[in-house]
């Protein structure tokens, strides 16, 4: 990467391509070489591909870096190429109409990234860009430099805690599986969903951090858990992994030292418990993916009754960074006993959606506004899922608390694993629990009754309010059910299973009680308490609601109202969707 | 079970015992050569192994990967994440039923030449709602996508652009 070269990068993480970045970059190829770009300009010129940059609602993004100064164009597609090409690449003039607009500065400006800042920069696949920005850098340090010891003690004065479930110290925990007894140990990274974008971006971060984690422990064997069906994920992880191989990071006598480490992929399938850490073992070792009564904790009883450490990827992206720059400059990240930064997806109703990374603290009132850009359509906000499925609800009334572990676990949430879901006055907070309950039903591993009953029992009874048939007894059942399962399940999953109803019921009780003792839905998504009719005045009799009809439920002669018949509507909502003139009334 | 299935069956099983895999990894083997795992598979290699027929089906039904029917040519998974479904991956799942002209419980079309399937969450929240057709993302999808992008697909024909 010569200073002078021409660099065009191309977004190409799941959104990017989803969105058709291939095509994108193909095309880019193709015109560089047609057009002879590299002998008009006198300088080299290779669009390359990069990892997900966050601005998911824009993609194809593409970066033209010329003469040091960077144009980001937004919505590319392939027919947009050849102009770039030619007007700016070789003309110098960049297409201003194209680029992006304040919002993209908007929404990069309050982030912090330091997991994600090579994401987006480098060639996801050439392990060379990786080491070009000091990769393995940090696990050459550790191993040649430090003793396990040192390298345990600088995580632990980070302060880093696990960004997988329960926030755990990483630091404390490998002091106590390096203090194990026993001679074989094993390191395991587990990549799920929301660490798609880290794998797709920046896979070798994962694997340096797993391979100081390895050293760390004294573990001689590491394993990359990852969900079969992320094939991008895997399959730029395999490159990475076989380029590591092939460099000497990973196998036989590393850096000279005669460390050993040896690193393989452990497919697992998709199922939510296996991110429980004891379910996640079962699985790597064959069997049904039931979590094991702890104690013994993995730290000394894990895979195969070995010593064993597990980590998600996020937790393990950090690990070079902490070894790099040092434990004391990451704990100056973030808030007292919350340290460093934290990567989610901003998804739902919100303006920007995208990936992000905040320094932990920040309030939720900057994520959504500052960063996301608002809500959607200039809705009114009603609260944030975060967490994931036994996250919580956080209500617009605490908008200002900090995204962290404690604020967090105070209002019965939890960090997790990093989705956050924007709700606005639209969706339903009891539809929305159900939703979140029937999941936790379908993953629950059935091995201990409270979760097994649990989350049935719940889930029955958030579908009879759904339906209009609830009775106000029914929210001190689930209250004492929640109790129970809480206290009781075996474990994360059936204990924070609840979390999505009583955060609700804690903060929407209203909302509740109007399905319960008013049958209605005040968001009218819950079908069985809403009905369709036309409002006469607004009428146009154009006929667009009665063809889009699935049920030929409405009538009416041209130039006369149209009727919608109450007992033949399925309250499929086409016709509300249909109607230009806003005269279908939802109630 | 004819000779051919039987040479298979015995190919696979060496494989397993050279590299002293597991259970997962022996039936993921299985589906990956015959689309599905046939109860007449378990039974053969529950008796060449010594192991229970059930710890086989334990661990089949456990994981939603694991199928006991045919699967079809192609696969359109509707994800079903959080983020999908306030976006309206209900609607999305229904139009890919009726485009598959699938009924009740059925996920596979008769020809074989469609499996639907839900996903939990893909982690694709940002774009969403999305369908996954084989192993191609597709974002912010309505259900007018999904049909085109089905029946277009099952045609090749041109349903105008996605």
């Amino acid at each position: 990467m010569a200073n002078d070269s021409i660099e065009i990068k191309v977004c190409l993480g799941t959104s990017g391509s989803a969105a058709g970045g291939e095509e994108v970059l193909r095309l880019f190829k193709h015109h560089v070489q047609e057009q002879g770009v590299e002998a008009r300009v006198g300088r080299r010129c290779s669009p390359s591909k990069v990892g997900c940059r966050g601005f998911c609602s824009k993609d194809v993004l593409v970066d033209v870096i010329l003469d040091g100064s960077k144009t980001t164009y937004q919505l590319v597609t392939p027919n947009m190429v050849e102009r770039i090409v030619l007007e700016h690449v070789i003309d110098g003039k960049p297409i201003a109409e194209w680029t992006v607009k304040e919002e993209y500065a908007s929404f990069h400006a309050k982030q912090h990234k330091i997991v994600l800042g090579p994401c987006g920069e480098i060639d996801p696949e050439s392990i060379d860009d990786y080491i070009a920005m000091r990769g393995y850098r940090a696990a050459r340090k550790a191993i040649t430099q430090m003793k396990p010891e040192e390298v345990i003690g600088q995580v632990i004065t980070s302060g880093l805690r696990g960004r997988g479930g329960s926030g755990f110290g990483t630091g404390e925990k490998w002091r106590v599986c390096r203090g194990a007894p026993g001679d074989v140990k094993y390191a395991v990274c587990n990549i799920g969903e929301v660490n798609r974008p880290l794998a797709e971006g920046n896979p070798h971060a994962i694997i340096e951090g797993l391979l100081v984690g390895g050293y760390a422990i004294g573990a001689a064997k590491g394993f990359l858990y990852i969900r079969e069906r992320y094939h991008r994920s895997v399959e730029r992880l395999s490159i990475a992994l076989e380029q590591a191989r092939e460099r000497g990071f990973v196998g036989r006598n590393i850096f000279g030292t005669g460390f050993d480490f040896e690193m393989e992929f452990s497919f697992g399938t998709e199922a939510f418990i296996c991110g429980e850490e004891t379910a996640l073992m079962e699985s790597i070792e064959g069997k049904r993916a039931m979590p094991r009564v702890r104690p013994p904790f993995p730290a000394y009883a894990g895979l195969w009754g070995r010593p064993t450490v597990i980590n998600n990827a996020e937790t393990f992206s950090n690990i070079p960074l902490i070894i790099g720059m040092g434990g004391e400059w990451f704990s100056k990240i973030g808030t007292a006993t919350s340290k460093g930064t934290k990567v989610f997806t901003l998804s739902g109703k919100v303006r920007n959606n995208g990936l992000v990374e905040i320094p932990m603290g920040m309030p939720f009132r900057e994520i959504v506004y500052g960063i996301g850009g608002g809500i959607e359509g200039d809705k009114t906000l009603k609260g944030i899922q975060v967490g994931g499925p036994s996250g919580g609800i956080i209500p617009t009334s605490m908008l200002d608390m900090g995204l962290d572990y404690e604020h967090l676990a105070r209002v019965g949430s939890i960090v997790g694993s990093g989705g956050m879901v924007v709700f606005d006055e639209d969706d339903c907070i009891v539809n929305v629990a159900k939703f979140y309950l029937e999941f936790l039903q379908r993953e629950s591993c059935g091995k201990c009754v409270p979760c097994r009953i649990g989350t049935k029992r719940m889930s029955e009874l958030l579908t009879k309010i759904t339906e209009g048939k609830g009775e106000e007894n029914d929210l001190r059942t689930m209250e004492r059910l929640a109790g129970v399962m809480a206290t009781t399940s075996l474990c994360g999953l059936g204990r924070t299973a609840p979390n999505p109803f009583l955060t609700s019921f804690n903060h929407f009780r209203d909302e509740y009680l109007a399905h319960i003792r008013e049958k209605k839905c005040p968001a009218g998504v819950c079908t069985a308490l809403i009905t369709f009719s036309v409002l006469a005045e607004k009428c146009k009799a154009c006929g667009l609601c009665k063809r889009a009809c699935p049920a030929g439920a409405i009538t009416g002669a041209p130039k006369q109202p149209h009727v919608i018949d109450p007992e033949k509507c399925v309250k499929c909502g086409a016709c509300y969707r249909a109607c230009k003139f806003k005269a279908i009334k939802k109630a | 079970m004819n000779e051919t299935t039987e040479r298979v069956l015995n190919k696979l099983l060496d494989q397993h015992r050279r590299e002293q895999g597991n259970l997962i990894s022996l039936l993921q083997r299985i589906q990956d050569t015959f689309g599905h795992i046939a109860e007449e598979y378990v039974d053969w290699f529950a008796e060449k192994l010594d192991v229970p027929a059930s710890k086989f089906f334990g661990v089949i039904t456990f994981y939603p990967k694991f199928r006991t029917r045919p699967m079809g040519k192609n696969t359109i998974t509707v994800c079903c994440g959080a983020a999908c479904h306030i976006k309206g991956a209900d609607k999305l799942l229904d139009a890919a039923k009726e485009a598959l002209g699938l009924t009740g419980d059925e996920d596979t079309t008769k020809d074989l030449a469609f499996t639907l399937q839900k996903a939990t969450c893909i982690g694709a929240c940002s774009v969403a709602p999305v369908v996954i057709l084989n192993k191609q993302v597709h974002s912010a999808m309505d259900p007018v996508k999904v049909t085109k992008l089905v029946k277009g697909y099952e045609r090749e024909e041109f349903l105008g652009y996605l």
